[in-house]
């Protein structure tokens, strides 16, 4: 059976035989591939309850995103995601979620952004689908994609001057205007059952109430 | 009996003559032709699609002309959750819709910004034009948005329609009768 949007371009010789058996490619092989190709590059690898997560270096993304889709036929790009590690370094990392149709296989790759650019490169041109998960990364967090063909916001208007989803942001928003398109007010959190404080008290004490995040 | 008495009085027209005040007719039509702006933002646009369908059927109350230009519309039903990004629109649709005209608020977020304690969400439609009628629940039964409707009938039926859209007229005839 051939599926043409799900065989990996320009396989290397050694995977073109791999997907062409009957049997199909094994997570171990797939993943000790990467790591044998990727050697230095990979930062550390972690391995939990069966997903794999490899941290690499900002500036080996484009290099290494190219040799997961190309080589290794991660040929959809699920999500990406970003941290912000408020008060730590590096504050924001981004996480790519892969996963390979032919072979039914997941990899996580993470990164550490870099704090004086607070940019990455674009993946937006290796899977499309990243426009659009960058433009929202870029929207909530603030962390800007290099090469990215159009990094407007997304879910906000355009001239919101914040960035929601960093950890320096208030629950109950911040005052903003801009005439004739938006505007936003700080939202009272009197009898607002979702802010909660992260503790080790007893659930009775922990259980929601009216309260302004502490920060 | 003079005889131009008697051309002028017919017995067959009789019980067709109704006398009432000027205000009660004028909000009789109104209230049972009410025209909606189906201002549908999220899960309770589902609620005021089925309450327009066969079974709840909202062509009993006269209000089932869901007109998509606010310019042919006279009641704005806000079924949603009014984020910031959406709430100027929401505002100027409003400020489309010809007067006499007429607002529900129907849920929680429509009401008050529900469960959206967030930095996105306006809280309460209430802050950006005036709500006649608010509607409880998340989302309401249609048989609540019907309910709704039938207060907003009744609200309509004891404003003072005419002095409201013609105030010196209004003033001009109090004087002539005295």
């Amino acid at each position: 059976m051939h599926f043409p949007w799900v065989s990996p371009r320009n396989s290397s010789s050694q995977l073109r035989s791999a997907q062409n058996d009957v049997r199909l490619m094994t997570r171990q092989e797939l993943l000790g591939s990467f790591e044998r190709s990727c050697g230095e590059k990979i930062h550390s690898k972690t391995e939990f309850r069966g997903e794999t997560t490899f941290t690499i270096a900002a500036s080996d993304l484009r290099e290494i995103a190219k040799f997961c889709r190309d080589e290794l036929s991660f040929d959809y790009l699920i999500d990406i995601t970003s941290i912000d590690n408020f008060g730590e370094e590096p504050r924001f990392e981004i996480v790519y979620h892969l996963y390979s149709l032919a072979y039914g296989i997941h990899l996580r790759l993470k990164l550490a952004v870099p704090k004086e650019a607070n940019a990455v490169d674009t993946v937006s041109d290796i899977w499309p689908t990243a426009n659009w998960h960058e433009r929202e990364a870029y929207d909530m967090m603030g962390i800007k994609f290099n090469g990215h063909p159009d990094l407007r916001r997304i879910l906000m208007w355009e001239g919101y001057p914040y960035f929601p989803l960093r950890k320096d942001f208030p629950l109950e928003g911040l005052p903003s205007e801009m005439p004739d398109v938006a505007f936003t007010n700080v939202t009272p959190m009197e009898g607002g059952p979702f802010v909660t404080l992260p503790s080790t008290a007893t659930s009775k004490d922990r259980e929601p109430r009216a309260r302004p995040p502490q920060l | 009996m003079p005889e131009k008495w008697a051309t002028a009085y017919d017995s067959k027209i009789e019980g067709n003559v109704i006398f009432t005040r000027f205000d009660a007719a004028l909000n009789w039509v109104r209230k049972n032709s009410l025209w909606p702006m189906p201002m549908g933002l999220a899960c309770c646009a589902i609620e005021l699609m089925a309450t327009a369908a066969s079974r709840f059927d909202i062509a009993r109350f006269g209000a089932e002309v869901m007109r998509f230009s606010p310019r042919q519309c006279d009641v704005m039903i806000v079924a949603g959750t009014v984020t910031y990004k959406m709430a100027l629109a929401v505002k100027r649709i409003y400020e489309q819709m010809p007067e006499p005209k007429w607002v529900i608020a129907m849920g929680a977020c429509a009401s008050t910004g529900g469960m959206y304690r967030s930095y996105a969400v306006l809280q309460g439609i209430d802050q950006l034009i005036p709500v006649d009628v608010y509607i409880s629940g998340c989302p309401p039964r249609p048989e609540a948005l019907l309910a709704g409707l039938m207060k907003l009938q009744e609200k309509i039926s004891r404003e003072r329609s005419f002095r409201n859209q013609k105030p010196e007229l209004a003033e001009k005839l109090e004087e002539a009768l005295g």
